[in-house]
């Protein structure tokens, strides 16, 4: 009986610190590549069979292989398109997030294979193209998402130095109440030029400027140019502009580095509701003229 | 020095400036009494920064606690500040602006910031800035607007057109456009050469919705497609399907297709610009194999292989003179007897054939041949090239078998019209009637026209006609050279009608044109043949000298030969080449189909 128990809190300790570690493993890693490995699975069978089987009249989407590789496909898409519904829920256990999502991006990798052997490398100016283009859009981007995971945060916190991002909108505040004060002296052009700068607003820029970290509208970086070094009050000015070129500067750094993590997220997500659109279109056209 | 300038407001919200100066070096600055600078705020520490001003005109800013400050806007417990550029110190809810003053004094103002724009709730508002969602429309729009746009203009606006059409009769012609509205883009693939002009009207095919396309549709067009064979005896004849196939008919039929027996099953179409293949040789042997053993009434024995087990060919020809159905020979039977073909012809090849024989001595004489007789001076083939056209007496034979009967006024030659018996004895009555050529002087004694007299000979009844009637459809008659003389229903001379059937192999299709290199007589054995009624058909021996099975390897010599090089499946002893095929009539010799898929690289590799 003791042994019993003594084995039943080692198990539990065994399994706690079990659960500990894989807390800390990547999504991509977890339970040892599990779904990677079943994933290059699928994907070698379904290539085995694609080059063992005799497709007559040539292998697509209508021989019996190719409605077999359809099945898959459309479980899959189906199955991935609900990450998005499983992970507003919180729930643990064996389908934890993690594995989920472990899954999500190793079978979405391997619905590329799945998803080119059922089209039988046909392809034409039709629904059933459109669903396989968005299909490898969506592929596409779910890779640069992983990608772009695994390698910006670190320099997304190498840009904030230590500062929250609050702060960094707090820091641009003060400068801006001391570029105001400091400003009373100057002639009504430059006055003018620190107004613009002052007036515009740090989120302002485009998602193409986010994305490029260029802001060639920047009112800061024209008021600096335009900006005589002559008097005092315009040194003190000259000064705060470059702190505030320089704050924006920290801005925008994570302002791309954020539009970076996430852009792929605005074609992913709505290109898989295209994708689930076109497929049924897809779907259905191929039963409804059978 | 310091300024210290205080900010304040009233309730009405009227500023009130308060200005003291310190002479000092250094301020404290705390929420206690005697700190320089007092801030009553409870987020103050009691002595929390001090400012120390240093030689290089600086100002040093340290906490005094372990609580920092914001300096500019970024927390930390000791900073710097230039007094000509200024700084902002943040303590709580004040804000002290450092600043240098035209007189060279260091002002400090401190203000009340009311309610921090970055605090709580208007705090994360502003962060919501940071995310890309801010200047991109939002996802779930953006998802509205692509499916709707996607089930809107591919499902939707087909469906309903396609619903709501009025159907029409099909056009063989494939030139009426379809009704329904933007179906193009369900095609599934480019439609085969033949049915390329439906492409823009699927609903010619694809009736109703959901149904597989039907055999009646196809039939609709294509009315002169043979069936292989009715349909009972079809289904009687397919072997059974294996299991997998079961399962996959089972499902298709359960789904509205129309079995393995319907048009689609083999017709597969939108599978790009091609023609329909020839099943392989696999194809027919399924059924053909051991036919007999399920459809066991059949008369056709069983065949696979061409090289390995195909039957001996069975020639129709007519085995009776004037016979009105053909008989099959089986040729190259073991201990069976030689078929006699009773055409009703004489005709030794031998005789003709001989390039050194009276024949050939004759062609060579006569300017239409020039030189030894050949096959084809006689034998043109048909336009299929399959068989041959009927041997004309007039064009093949007359040259030298001459029916030149005399001379006409016009200095040309007359001749007896050649075919009927009725013919011909109508013009010998003509030339036997009239004045005879005179030998002697022309004048005549009178009174010499008696029964016995030459005007009798010349104007009564044609009696030297019969005889030349006679004569000639007797033997040894000019008639009988070709012709065997018979007597007619009355008991008068006759010829054996010519009978000879179209074709000899009527259940496959040989194309001569395919077999060009080779001599006729390399198959037909007509050099040696000394009369008509040997029946010149090769046998299947003389085939498989280079044509055997499709699994055969292919050589030099060796020809792989499936079943649809000489078998068409709907009409047996041709390809059906369809309505006003706009390539004309094809040939029908087809190549092997290319076996690309591994699968049968792999059964072929197999030992």
């Amino acid at each position: 009986m003791a042994s019993r128990a003594q084995g039943g809190a080692k198990n539990r300790f065994s399994q706690d610190e079990k659960r500990r570690d894989s807390d800390h493993v990547s999504f991509l890693k977890h339970r040892g590549f599990r779904w990677l490995w079943i994933a290059l699975g699928l994907s070698l069978m379904a290539t085995a069979g694609y080059l063992l089987i005799d497709q007559e009249p040539r292998p697509n989407g209508g021989t019996w292989y190719g409605y077999t590789l359809g099945t898959i496909g459309f479980g899959l898409i189906i199955w991935l398109s609900l990450l998005g519904v499983r992970k507003r829920r919180a729930n643990p256990g064996a389908w934890s997030l993690k594995a989920w999502t472990s899954a999500h991006v190793y079978l979405g990798l391997s619905l590329a294979v799945v998803g080119t052997l059922h089209t039988g490398f046909q392809v034409g100016w039709n629904v059933h193209t459109l669903a396989y283009v968005l299909m490898l859009l969506v592929i596409a981007t779910g890779i640069y998402g992983v990608v772009v995971y695994a390698a910006l945060p670190a320099s997304l916190s190498a840009n904030r130095r230590e500062m929250t991002r609050a702060q960094m909108l707090s820091a641009l505040t003060a400068i801006d109440r001391q570029l105001e004060n400091a400003a009373q002296p100057l002639a009504r052009a430059e006055a003018d030029l620190v107004i613009a700068a002052l007036g515009q607003d740090v989120f302002g820029g485009s998602a193409l400027a986010r994305l490029t970290g260029r802001y060639p509208g920047c009112a800061t970086a024209r008021a600096l140019s335009g900006m005589g070094g002559g008097s005092e009050a315009e040194q003190r000015v000259v000064a705060l502009l470059e702190k505030r070129r320089e704050q924006l500067t920290q801005i925008r750094g994570a302002l791309r580095i954020r539009a970076m993590l996430e852009v792929w997220l605005f074609v992913h997500v709505p290109l898989t509701i295209a994708l689930i659109a076109a497929l049924t279109a897809h779907v259905i056209s191929v039963f409804y003229y059978w | 020095m310091f300024l210290i300038r205080t900010i304040d407001f009233t309730a009405a919200g009227r500023e009130i400036v308060r200005d003291r100066i310190v002479e000092q070096a250094g301020l404290t600055v705390g929420r206690a009494a005697e700190c320089d600078i007092h801030l009553p705020d409870l987020a103050v520490e009691q002595h929390h920064v001090r400012i120390e001003a240093q030689p290089d005109g600086t100002l040093a800013v340290t906490a005094l606690g372990t609580l920092g400050f914001a300096l500019d806007g970024r927390v930390v417990s000791q900073g710097s500040i230039d007094p000509r550029t200024g700084g902002e110190i943040a303590l709580g809810a004040a804000r002290l602006v450092v600043a240098r003053e035209a007189d060279g004094s260091i002002a400090i103002t401190i203000s009340q910031v009311a309610a921090d724009a970055s605090v709580s709730g208007a705090k994360s508002d502003t962060l919501r800035g940071f995310a890309l969602a801010s200047v991109l429309p939002s996802k779930r729009a953006m998802s509205w607007v692509f499916a709707a746009a996607i089930l809107l203009l591919l499902l939707a606006v087909p469906v309903a057109s396609h619903l709501l059409r009025t159907p029409v009769k099909n056009d063989p012609t494939g030139k009426t456009p379809g009704q329904v509205v933007l179906d193009a883009a369900w095609t599934s693939g480019e439609m085969s050469l033949k049915h390329r002009s439906l492409e823009n009207n699927c609903e010619s095919c694809h009736v109703a919705a959901f149904e597989s396309v039907q055999d009646e549709t196809c039939v609709s067009c294509h009315k002169d497609t043979g069936d292989h064979a009715a349909m009972p005896r079809l289904a009687k004849g397919s072997p059974e399907l294996s299991p997998g196939d079961a399962v996959q008919w089972r499902i298709a039929q359960g789904l509205g297709k129309e079995g393995p027996l319907g048009c689609v099953s083999c017709h597969s179409e939108h599978e790009g610009p091609v023609r329909q293949k020839a099943g392989g040789e696999a194809f027919c042997s399924d059924c053909h194999k051991d036919l007999d053993t399920r459809l066991t009434d059949t008369a056709l024995t069983a065949a696979h292989d061409f090289g390995k087990a195909h039957p001996q060919f069975r020639p129709a020809y007519f085995a009776s003179f004037g016979a009105a159905k053909p008989v099959r020979a089986a040729l190259g039977a073991s201990g069976g007897t030689k078929p006699v073909e009773r055409s009703g012809l004489k005709f030794p090849h031998n005789v003709h054939m001989d390039a050194r024989g009276g024949a050939a001595r004759m062609a060579v004489s006569l300017g239409q041949y020039g030189k030894p007789l050949e096959c084809k001076d006689c034998h043109s083939p048909t336009a299929d090239k399959a068989s041959f056209t009927e041997v004309k007496m007039e064009d093949a034979c007359e040259g030298c078998h001459s029916l030149v009967s005399g001379r006409t006024a016009v200095g040309g030659f007359s001749k007896l019209r050649h075919g009927d018996v009725k013919d011909l004895a109508q013009d010998l009555a003509r030339i036997s009637t009239g004045p005879r050529a005179r030998i002697g002087p022309a004048r005549q004694r009178p009174g010499q026209l008696g029964s016995a007299s030459p005007y009798r000979a010349d104007f009564g009844r044609p009696v030297r006609a019969y005889i030349g009637l006679s004569n000639a459809l007797s033997a040894g008659g000019v008639c009988t050279e070709c012709h065997l003389p018979t007597t007619g229903p009355t008991g008068q001379a006759d010829l054996m009608p010519v009978n000879l059937p179209d074709r000899f192999l009527t259940s496959g299709y040989f194309n001569h044109e395919a077999h060009s290199r080779e001599k006729c007589s390399d198959c037909h054995a007509a050099g040696t043949s000394k009369a008509a009624s040997d029946l010149l058909i090769p046998d299947l021996k003389s085939c498989r000298t280079c044509h055997l099975g499709a699994t055969a390897v292919k050589t030099k010599k060796i020809v792989p030969s499936d079943c649809a090089m000489c078998h068409a499946y709907h009409v047996p002893s041709g390809q059906w080449q369809g309505l006003g095929s706009p390539k004309g009539p094809s040939p029908h010799y087809k190549p092997p189909p290319a076996k690309t898929a591994v699968a049968a690289k792999l059964a072929t590799a197999r030992p």
